[in-house]
């Protein structure tokens, strides 16, 4: 057995300790990059994998642990490794051209650093498509201390969207055509069937006001198509995470698809959500949750009795369904796949920050007087005054008179947003305004600055920014070691973006003051504002980008440059 | 042979481009065929095709356009069209084109400037506006729509007028006296968007002088065909 079988094992349930290498303070770890054949059931395809395999390799490691991990490149390209959400020298970070220069075919590039956190996180490759054409892998770091939860059982729970086209060729189809993957686009029978509930004159204006933008209220999802995969198995042939009722099973939830969010549900059962990107939150019952890419959660569920239950999750663009099952007995009739619920739609509210739309609202309001909310809302849970008396708070009033949304509950999406979903099952649906941070890492203080950046993008084109530069046209954005930083994340565009800053911890300003959560990830969603802060502790360079593959690729990135700083953590220190 | 050295000199400085470019993570590239077909009208058989061969960067990208009836009765280009474009965006939807064009049919050779705009209007609509420059210069507007009428099964309405600026016998136009083109097709994706077959209708007309010279050449002042072709994006 090699020890990448061993470590993939552990994603089986079979081992939960015992992977951590024979010194406690010393782990010395094996991964090797390599081309394989993937199988995704309704298609098979040439792609990479860790260790050879599609199914993603778990490192497990303790907090405290020094790691030492050689990484072989089996390919004919450079490739590199970055320890997604892992607190450490930049140099370490594994992002070609900011923290190192790569590993080039052939080449083993040993890391070394310590393990200062514990918790679920991810790895992936930082070249190229690398990551979407397969290239990542699970990290659990076991707490050195109790969790201050119970929990019998584990399981690492990692999503992907596979698809058929390689990286490259779906950023090419991308660039020539913007639309290329998107089979939810609006048609003459969804014009039919509009006219029909709303009537003709109604339909039509709605059509033409989208038309004026060039948009499209279906622009949710860019790249359709995939398959998802849990732990690389596809939906027909599902991932199988074994229980004894009355067990408490903690599932740790990795999204590491290119460009999908999904909204996960356990029909039949509650999840308590214990823990967002690697830090633990205060226990919140949930029936249903949405992972942007790159996200974790990690839920504690408790079947009472034995049975077979289908853990789904559902793109949020409805295109597609995962599966894994929980089940006492293998043995067990899998319960159906329930279908995809209906399409979510855009709408105004969504698109209220684009600075594109200031000229419609004027027309909006010229035309029939009647003018919704548009203000963005996000940190404090503050919720933008609807106009209108009559309107419900938070109702928004569309040109054709149809009153949207409602008085929104969640004030991480616009007023009106189309995007704001509800449990399946009916019940509770996760949002960021739940989190709380466990145990804070940093005391409470004033940031001591604020930088705006605005997610900014032409989807015709296919061209991703922020602040309207791309990355090979921007400066570093410079920040001085010691200060707190307040990100101010403006989303221009119609689309969520799942922003990633290296290196440092985001912490979300969702109103909890002292316990505002502590993630690596923050999406904002399109029409609103979110704010994040960020101590800045880590000397060097890194990366921050928006984590859709794509958008990323396009220019959606910075470089951050931290100034300052310990000496021994400086650009000095050398290379591993 | 001639259409040889056109086709050398189109690939030459596009393949110089992707060598000197490919360096640079975001340049791309891409063929678009928005008409690759067969027309028939009474027995009369043209072969014709309109495709973009792009490469480049969001900032400036090269593209080769080629457009071309083949007469397969004649066996002889009636039209044959390369140009070599390069373009750049000047608004969020548009971009601005500069070129060269090669207009290389049987019989006559020119060649001639292209500046002009290319991008997307309001309400989904592909416009095209080009001025050719030489000592006989034309504008060619076109626009196209495409009309999903299910995810996979596209209506495509599009409109080209080429209006000469001045009396130019050699393409038998008479000065503002414009020549249409119409055409209507209805496609299905059979391949992801690569292969998209179809079928339509294609109807040219020359108005006024234009048509007398079309007529007089021993041609037809409008002819109308079915259309059977494949759109295809790679």
């Amino acid at each position: 057995m090699t020890s990448g079988m061993a470590i993939r094992a552990f994603a089986l349930g079979v081992a939960a300790v015992g992977l951590t290498a024979f010194n406690a303070n010393a782990g010395e770890y094996n991964i090797t990059v390599d081309r394989i054949t993937i199988d995704a059931g309704d298609f098979k395809k040439q792609g990479l994998g860790y260790n050879g395999s599609q199914t993603p390799t778990v490192l497990r490691f303790k907090e405290g642990e020094d790691v030492v991990i050689n990484v072989t490149n089996n390919l004919n390209e450079e490739t590199s490794i970055h320890w997604h959400g892992l607190i450490l020298p930049f140099d370490q970070d594994g992002v070609p051209d900011i923290s190192f220069d790569g590993i080039a075919p052939g080449e083993t590039f040993t890391y070394r650093f310590p393990i200062v956190q514990n918790g679920t996180y991810w790895f992936h490759s930082h070249s190229g498509f690398q990551e979407p054409d397969g290239a990542y892998g699970a990290i659990v770091i076991d707490n050195k201390d109790r969790e201050p939860y119970r929990y019998d059982r584990e399981y690492v729970i990692q999503l992907t969207d596979k698809h058929p086209h390689s990286g490259d060729r779906i950023m090419r189809n991308l660039k020539l055509m913007p639309d290329y993957y998107n089979r939810k686009q609006r048609t003459l029978l969804d014009l039919f069937a509009d006219a029909q509930e709303d009537g003709l004159d109604a339909a039509l204006a709605d059509r033409s006001d989208w038309g004026e933008m060039r948009m499209m209220p279906t622009d949710i999802e860019d790249v359709q198509g995939y398959t998802p995969l849990i732990n690389g198995a596809h939906p027909g042939a599902p991932f199988m995470a074994e229980f004894k009722p009355k067990e408490r099973i903690r599932l740790r939830f990795i999204n590491s698809s290119a460009m999908t969010y999904f909204d996960v549900r356990i029909p039949g059962m509650d999840m308590t959500v214990v823990q967002a990107d690697g830090n633990n939150v205060t226990p919140v019952k949930v029936d249903e949750f949405r992972i942007a890419v790159a996200e974790t959660y990690d839920v504690i569920v408790r079947p009472r009795e034995a049975g077979a239950f289908n853990i789904l999750a559902e793109s949020m663009g409805r295109t597609a369904m995962a599966r894994a099952l929980l089940t006492s007995d293998p043995t067990l009739e899998a319960p159906k796949i329930p279908g995809l619920r209906n399409d979510p739609l855009l709408t105004m509210a969504d698109m209220a920050l684009d600075p594109a739309m200031e000229g419609m609202h004027g027309d909006m309001e010229m035309a029939d007087g009647a003018h919704g909310g548009h203000g963005a809302q996000g940190a404090h849970g503050q919720t933008a005054m609807a106009d209108d008396e009559e309107l419900p708070p938070g109702a928004h009033r569309m040109p054709d008179g149809t009153i949207m949304g409602g008085p929104s509950e969640d004030p991480f999406y616009a007023n009106g947003s189309g995007l704001k979903p509800t449990a399946a099952e009916g019940g509770k649906f996760l949002s960021y305004a739940d989190l709380k941070a466990q145990k804070p890492l940093y005391p409470d203080r004033e940031a001591t600055r604020e930088i705006e950046i605005r997610l900014t993008g032409n989807m015709e084109r296919y061209s991703w920014s922020l602040n309207g530069i791309k990355y090979e046209d921007a400066d570093p954005i410079v920040l001085q070691y010691g200060e707190r930083v307040r990100f101010k994340f403006v989303n221009e565009t119609m689309m969520t973006h799942p922003m990633h800053l290296h290196g440092m911890w985001s912490i979300i300003d969702n109103g909890n003051g002292q316990r505002d959560p502590i993630k690596h990830v923050v999406s904002v969603n399109p029409g609103t504002i979110v704010y994040m802060e960020t101590e800045v502790d880590a000397p060097g360079q890194w990366a921050f980008h928006c984590h859709l593959s794509y958008h990323a690729d396009s220019g959606m990135f910075r470089k951050v440059v931290v100034e300052g700083g310990p000496k021994e953590a400086s650009l000095e220190q050398p290379k591993g | 042979m001639k259409i040889m050295k056109t086709l050398v000199g189109a690939l030459a400085p596009a393949l110089i481009l992707f060598a000197t470019a490919s360096t640079a993570q975001s340049v791309f590239y891409g063929f678009q065929a928005e008409q690759a077909e067969i027309r028939f009208n009474n027995g009369e058989e043209v072969l014709a095709w309109d495709f973009d061969l792009t490469i480049g960067k969001d900032e400036l990208k090269f593209v080769w356009r080629s457009e071309a009836e083949y007469s397969l009765d004649e066996d002889e280009f009636e039209t044959l069209e390369n140009q070599l474009r390069l373009a750049t965006p000047i608004s969020p939807f548009f971009d601005a084109v500069a070129g060269i064009r090669f207009d290389t049919p049987e019989g006559n050779d020119r060649v001639d400037g292209v500046i002009g705009i290319h991008g997307l209007a309001q309400q989904w609509i592909e416009v095209d506006a080009d001025l050719f420059v030489s000592d006989d210069p034309s504008i060619r507007l076109e626009a196209e729509y495409e009309g999903l009428i299910t995810q996979r099964i596209t209506f495509t309405p599009s409109i080209e007028v080429e209006i000469p600026l001045t009396d130019d016998a050699s393409r038998d136009f008479g000065d503002f006296a414009p020549i249409f083109e119409i055409g209507a097709r209805l496609s299905y994706d059979l391949i992801d968007r690569a292969v998209s077959p179809y079928i339509g209708v294609h109807y040219e007309f020359a108005t006024g002088e234009s048509g007398r010279r079309a007529q007089a050449g021993g041609g037809k002042k409008d002819e109308f065909f079915f259309v059977a072709g494949a759109r295809m994006i790679f």
